[in-house]
C-alpha cells in the first residue's frame, strides 16, 4: 500500500507522454481528420498534423516542467519556497518563442489557404441548393436537376429493423460528378441556412438563402463518397446526408444524357391524360419522400407545429387553395412553395393523393386535381 | 502584498433580516454573493439535466428517448443555461463576495442596483425554461440562433427567449457597472491598480467586456424581434437583409463572450496557485497585460467562428492571424502559473487540484482553439464534435472547475467551516477522470466526421458516442456529491481560521477578516502599504 503511494505520483510525471501517444495513435486510425482524395484535402490533413505536432511537443515541455515541480517542490518532502516573482529576460524570452512558433505555423497555413480559395468557374458547374431536408442538384451546362433524399427507412432510425451499413449516410440518388475534372460548386439554400460538407473533398461551404457560395473540387479517384449537412437546420438535420459518386467521364456523359431524356419524358406527362389511380400512385411515394417529415405518413401531422392534413378544411374542401398554398407556400413557415422544384405531375398527384387518403376521401369534396389544373394555374399567375 | 488591519469595531452591528425578505430585498453583497451562486449551482443542475438527455439519447444511434424536435430545444437550452445561467451568475456570484473583501471595501458601491441585477435573472430563466411547457415548445434553434432558422423558421416562443435575453443583457450591464464603480472608487488607501489582486483586475476587464458587447447581443435579438414580428428584413434575404449579418453581430458579441467566461477564472486560478506553492505569483503584471490584451484582441477575431460562411479571402487571413495572436497572451498566462508552481512549495488541498487541473486541461483547450484558428483545417473541424470537444475543454476543466476550485478556496472563509478534505478529493478525483472521458473522445468523434447538433448518426461512431455518454453519466452523478460537500460545509465541520489557508495573511485583505466575516464588511478601512 505505501508502495502504491509512493508510486502514484511518479506515474504522474509520466503523464504528459500521454499525449504523443494518443496523438501517433490516432495519426493512423480512422478517428483522425480523413487524409482524403483530392490534393487540397491532403495538404490540409497534412497541415492538421504539423499543428497537432507542434501542440503536442509544446504541451509535453510544459506538462512535464509542471508535474516535475509538482513533484519535485512538494510541501510533504520539506520544499522551501523560494521568493521570486518574476524574470523579465524569461518572460520577454517565452513570449518571442511562442511568437516565432506562430509566424512558422501561419506561413503554410496560409499558403494551403491560397490554394484552396479559387471561385474561378469550372468544367462542370453544379447548383447545390439546401432545402429542409434534402439536397437539390442543378448541372448548369445541361439544365437537369434533382433532388437527393436520405434513403435510410423510418423503421432503421427508430430501432424497429436492424440498422444497415451506411444507416444514415444513404441518399436514393447521389450526386454524379466526373473524375479529374475540376467541378465548381454554385451553393446556396431555399429556406434555412445548411452547410454542405464532403470530408474527403476538404470541401464545407455554408449554403445561405439568397446568396451563392462557391466551392470546387478536383477528385482524382472515382468511388462513392459520403458527407453531411454540417449546420443545425431543423427537426431533420441528422438526416439530410450528402453523397458523391465519382465516375469516369464516359459514365458521366452517359448520366447526363439519361437525365435530359427523362426530364423530356416528364414534360411529356404534363399532357397526358392521368386517371384517379395513377395520381394516387404517384402521389402517395411523393407523399411519403417530401411531406410526411412534417405532416406525418398518417397525415396527422404533430400539432401544433405542423399541422394535420387529414381532416383539414382546405383540404377538405378548397381545392384552390390548397393549388396555391403548394404553389406558393405559406409565406414565414416551414411550408415551402413545392411548385416551384417540383413538375406539374408531382405537384397534381401529392394533392390528389392528400384529397383522397386517410379518410379525407370519405368526408371531402373529391375533386380530383390534373396536372393541366396545376398549369392552368401557372397561366393565371403568369398573366 | 502586506496590509496592516485596524481592528474590528464589533460594536453596534445589527444582523441581516429574518426569513424571506432578508433574501428579497437584501443589499449587502455577501447575500447577493450567494443568492447569485445558489442560483448558478440550481440552473447547474437544470442544464446538466438536460446534458444528461443528450447523452442518453446519444448513447446509441437511432432514436430511442427523446424525438428530433425536443434534442434540439435540449441541446439549445442547454447551451443558453450553461453560459448564462451557470458560468456568468457563478463569476458575479464571486465577484459580489469578494471584490468588496479583496480591495477592503464595506461594500458594492450601489448596493439596491446589485439587488435588482440579481433578482431580474430568475425572471430571465424562468421565462426562459416556460418556454419548454409551451405547446410548440422552447427554443430549438441552437444556443448561438443563427437567423432565419430563429426568426422565420422559429416556433412562435422565440419572442419569449427574446424578452429573456433582453433582461439578462440588463442584468449583466446592471453588474458590470456596479463592479466598475467599487473597484474605481472604494479601493482601500494604497491599494494602487497595479497592487489589484488578480481576480479584480479579471472582473474589472470582464465588466467593460459586458459594457461593451452586452448592448451588441440586446441589438441582434432586438432586429430578430422587428424581423419576426414587424415586418423588417434585417436577416431576411426575400426581403433584402442578409442571414450573414446576423452571425456577424452575434459573434462580435459571441467572442469576447467567451473571454467574459474565463478572465474571472484566470483571477481564482491565479490566486489558489500562489497560495498553495507558497510563493506569489509569478508576474503579476505580465498576467496584467496578457488579460487586457486578450480582452482588446477578443474584438477583432469574431469571424473565425463564420471561416466558412463565405468571406473573401483577405478576410479569411485576417482572421486567422488575430486569432492565432491570442494564444500568444493565454500562453505567457500558462508559463507564469507554471513559473509560480517552480521552487515553490506545494501542498495538494482540493482547490489546488481543481487549479493543477485548469492549468492541464485549458491548455490543451488553447491547444485546440489553436488548431481551429488555422483556416484551412478549420474547413474541416467547423461544426462537428472537434469544436465541442474544444468549447467544452475550456469551459468546464477551464471555467467551471475554476469556479468550484474557488467555491472549496473561499467557502471556509464564507462559512466559518472547513470543508471535508477526502470527500473534497474524492469529489475531485471522480470529476476529473469523467470529464476527460466525456470531453477527450468527442476530438476524436469530431476529427472521424461526425456534426454537432445530431440526435442521431452513422455506425461508425458508435463506440465513442456510447464512451461519452458514460463519462457525462459520472460527471453527472459526481456533482450531487459536491452539492452534499458544499451543504455539509455550511451546517458545520471544523472551524475555519480568519487566515484558513497557511501564509495567506499577505496574500490578500480578504484573509484578514473573520471567517466568516461580519455582517458589514470592513467598517474600519484597512490600509495597504
Ligand atoms: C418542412 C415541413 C413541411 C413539409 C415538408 C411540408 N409541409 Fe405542409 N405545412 C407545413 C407547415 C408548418 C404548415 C402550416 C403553415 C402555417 O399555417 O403557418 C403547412 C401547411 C400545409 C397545408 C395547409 C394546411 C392548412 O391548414 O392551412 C397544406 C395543404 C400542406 N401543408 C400540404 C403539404 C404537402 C402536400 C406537402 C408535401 C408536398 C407538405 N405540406 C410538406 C410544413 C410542411
Ligand atoms: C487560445 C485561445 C482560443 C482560441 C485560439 C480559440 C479559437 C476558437 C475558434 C477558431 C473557434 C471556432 C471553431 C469553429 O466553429 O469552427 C472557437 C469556438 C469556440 N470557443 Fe474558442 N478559442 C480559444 C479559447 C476559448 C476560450 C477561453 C473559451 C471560453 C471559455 C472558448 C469558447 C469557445 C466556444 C464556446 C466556441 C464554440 C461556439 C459555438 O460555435 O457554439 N474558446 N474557438
Ligand atoms: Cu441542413
Ligand atoms: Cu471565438
Amino acid at each position: 500500500m505505501t508502495y502504491i503511494k509512493k508510486l502514484l505520483p511518479k506515474l504522474f510525471l509520466v503523464l504528459p507522454l500521454l499525449l504523443p501517444v494518443a496523438a501517433k495513435s490516432a495519426e493512423q486510425s480512422d478517428y483522425n481528420m480523413p487524409v482524403g482524395v483530392t490534393e487540397v484535402s491532403s495538404s490540409i490533413f497534412g497541415l492538421h498534423m504539423l499543428i497537432l505536432w507542434v501542440c503536442v511537443v509544446i504541451g509535453v515541455i510544459v506538462f512535464s516542467i509542471m508535474f516535475w515541480s509538482l513533484w519535485k517542490y512538494r510541501k510533504s518532502k520539506g520544499a522551501v519556497a523560494a521568493d521570486f516573482d518574476d524574470n523579465f529576460w524569461l518572460e520577454i524570452g517565452w513570449t518571442v518563442a511562442a511568437t516565432l512558433v506562430l509566424v512558422w505555423m501561419a506561413v503554410p497555413s496560409t499558403q494551403v489557404m491560397v490554394k484552396a480559395y479559387d471561385d474561378s468557374e469550372g468544367e462542370v458547374n453544379i447548383m447545390i441548393t439546401g432545402h429542409q431536408w434534402k439536397w437539390h442538384y442543378e448541372y448548369m451546362e445541361d439544365q437537369v436537376s434533382f433532388f437527393s433524399n436520405l434513403s435510410t427507412s423510418q423503421e432503421q432510425i427508430d430501432n424497429k429493423i436492424p440498422k444497415g451499413e451506411f444507416y444514415l449516410q444513404e441518399v436514393d440518388e447521389p450526386l454524379v460528378i466526373p473524375v479529374n475534372t475540376k467541378v465548381r460548386f454554385l451553393i446556396t439554400a431555399n429556406d434555412v441556412i445548411h452547410s454542405w460538407w464532403v470530408p474527403d473533398f476538404a470541401v464545407k461551404q455554408d449554403a445561405i438563402p439568397g446568396f451563392i457560395n462557391t466551392a470546387w473540387t478536383n477528385v482524382p479517384e472515382a468511388g462513392i463518397y459520403r458527407g453531411a449537412c454540417t449546420e443545425l437546420c431543423g427537426i431533420k438535420h441528422a438526416y439530410m446526408p450528402v453523397v458523391v459518386r465519382v465516375v469516369e467521364q464516359e459514365e458521366f456523359d452517359a448520366f447526363i444524357a439519361q437525365k435530359v431524356s427523362l426530364a423530356e419524358e416528364e414534360k411529356m406527362l404534363t399532357s397526358k391524360v392521368w386517371s384517379k389511380e395513377e395520381l394516387m400512385e404517384r402521389g402517395e411515394s411523393f407523399y411519403a419522400t417530401n411531406c410526411s417529415a412534417c405532416h406525418q405518413a398518417n397525415g396527422k401531422g404533430i400539432p401544433p407545429v405542423f399541422p394535420a392534413l387529414e381532416g383539414n378544411q382546405v383540404v377538405l374542401s378548397d381545392s384552390t387553395k390548397q393549388i396555391e398554398i403548394l404553389m406558393e407556400g405559406i409565406q414565414g413557415s416551414a411550408m415551402q412553395a413545392f411548385g416551384k422544384s417540383y413538375s406539374e405531375v408531382d405537384i397534381a398527384a401529392v394533392i390528389t393523393y392528400t384529397r383522397q387518403a386517410w379518410s379525407n376521401g370519405e368526408n371531402g369534396d373529391g375533386v380530383i386535381i390534373t396536372p393541366k389544373d396545376i398549369v392552368d394555374y401557372k397561366n393565371k399567375i403568369d398573366l | 502584498m502586506s496590509t496592516v488591519v485596524e481592528t474590528h469595531d464589533h460594536e453596534g452591528h445589527h444582523g441581516p433580516a429574518k426569513g424571506l425578505t432578508r433574501w428579497l430585498f437584501t443589499t449587502n453583497h455577501k447575500d447577493i454573493g450567494t443568492l447569485y451562486l445558489w442560483l448558478s449551482f440550481t440552473m447547474l443542475f437544470v442544464g446538466g439535466a438536460m446534458a444528461m438527455v443528450i447523452r442518453a439519447e446519444l448513447f446509441q444511434p437511432g432514436l430511442q428517448i427523446v424525438q428530433p424536435e425536443f434534442f434540439n430545444q435540449m441541446t439549445t437550452n442547454h447551451g443558453l443555461i450553461m453560459v448564462f445561467g451557470v458560468i456568468m451568475p457563478a463569476f458575479v456570484g464571486f465577484a459580489n463576495w469578494m471584490i468588496p473583501m479583496q480591495i477592503g471595501a464595506p461594500d458594492m458601491a450601489l448596493p439596491r442596483l446589485n439587488n435588482l441585477s440579481f433578482w431580474l435573472l430568475p425572471m430571465a430563466f424562468g421565462i426562459l425554461v416556460s418556454t419548454l411547457f409551451m405547446p410548440e415548445g422552447g427554443p430549438n434553434f441552437g444556443w448561438t440562433f443563427y437567423a432565419p432558422l430563429s426568426t422565420t423558421y422559429a416556433p412562435s416562443t422565440v419572442n419569449f427567449f427574446i424578452f429573456s435575453v433582453h433582461i439578462m443583457g440588463i442584468s449583466s450591464i446592471l453588474g458590470s457597472i456596479n463592479i466598475i464603480t467599487t473597484i474605481f472608487n472604494m479601493r482601500a488607501p494604497g491599494m494602487t491598480l497595479m497592487k489589484m489582486p488578480l481576480f479584480v483586475w479579471g472582473w474589472l476587464i470582464t465588466a467593460y467586456l459586458l459594457i461593451a458587447v452586452m448592448p451588441v447581443l440586446a441589438g441582434v435579438v432586438t432586429m430578430m424581434l422587428m424581423d419576426i414580428n414587424f415586418g423588417t428584413s434585417f436577416f431576411n434575404a426575400a426581403g433584402g437583409g442578409d442571414p450573414v449579418l446576423f452571425q456577424h453581430v452575434f459573434w462580435f458579441f459571441g467572442h469576447p463572450e467567451v473571454y467574459i467566461m474565463i478572465l474571472p477564472a484566470f483571477g481564482i486560478v491565479s490566486h489558489i496557485i500562489e497560495t498553495f506553492s507558497r510563493k506569489p505569483i509569478f508576474g503579476y503584471s505580465s498576467m496584467v497585460y496578457a488579460m487586457a490584451s486578450i480582452a482588446i484582441l477578443s474584438f477583432v477575431v469574431w469571424a473565425h467562428h463564420m471561416f466558412t460562411v463565405g468571406m473573401p479571402l483577405a478576410g479569411e487571413l485576417f482572421f486567422m492571424y488575430a486569432t492565432m495572436l491570442i494564444a500568444i497572451p493565454t500562453g505567457v498566462k500558462v508559463f507564469n502559473w507554471v513559473a509560480t508552481m517552480f521552487r515553490g512549495s506545494i501542498s495538494f488541498e482540493t482547490p489546488m487540484l481543481f487549479a493543477i487541473a485548469f492549468v492541464a486541461l485549458f491548455t490543451i483547450g488553447g491547444f485546440s482553439g489553436l488548431m481551429l484558428a488555422i483556416v484551412p483545417a478549420d474547413f474541416q473541424y467547423h461544426d462537428t464534435y472537434f469544436v465541442v470537444a474544444h468549447f467544452h475543454y475550456v469551459l468546464v476543466p477551464g471555467s467551471l472547475f475554476a469556479l468550484i476550485a474557488g467555491a472549496y478556496y473561499w467557502l471556509p472563509k464564507w462559512t466559518g467551516n472547513m470543508y471535508d478534505e477526502t470527500l473534497g478529493k474524492l469529489h475531485f478525483w471522480l470529476t476529473f477522470i469523467s470529464v476527460n472521458i466525456t470531453f477527450f473522445p468527442m476530438h476524436f468523434v469530431g476529427l472521424a466526421g461526425m456534426p454537432r447538433r445530431y440526435p442521431d448518426y452513422a455506425l461508425q461512431f458508435a463506440d465513442f458516442n456510447m464512451l461519452i455518454s458514460m463519462g457525462a453519466f459520472l460527471f453527472g452523478v459526481t456533482q450531487l456529491l459536491f452539492l452534499f460537500i458544499v451543504i455539509k460545509t455550511i451546517r458545520g465541520g471544523k472551524k475555519a481560521t480568519s487566515e484558513v489557508w497557511e501564509g495567506t495573511r499577505d496574500l490578500g485583505l480578504e484573509w484578514t477578516l473573520d471567517s466568516p466575516p461580519p455582517h458589514h464588511t470592513f467598517t474600519v478601512q484597512p490600509q495597504v502599504k
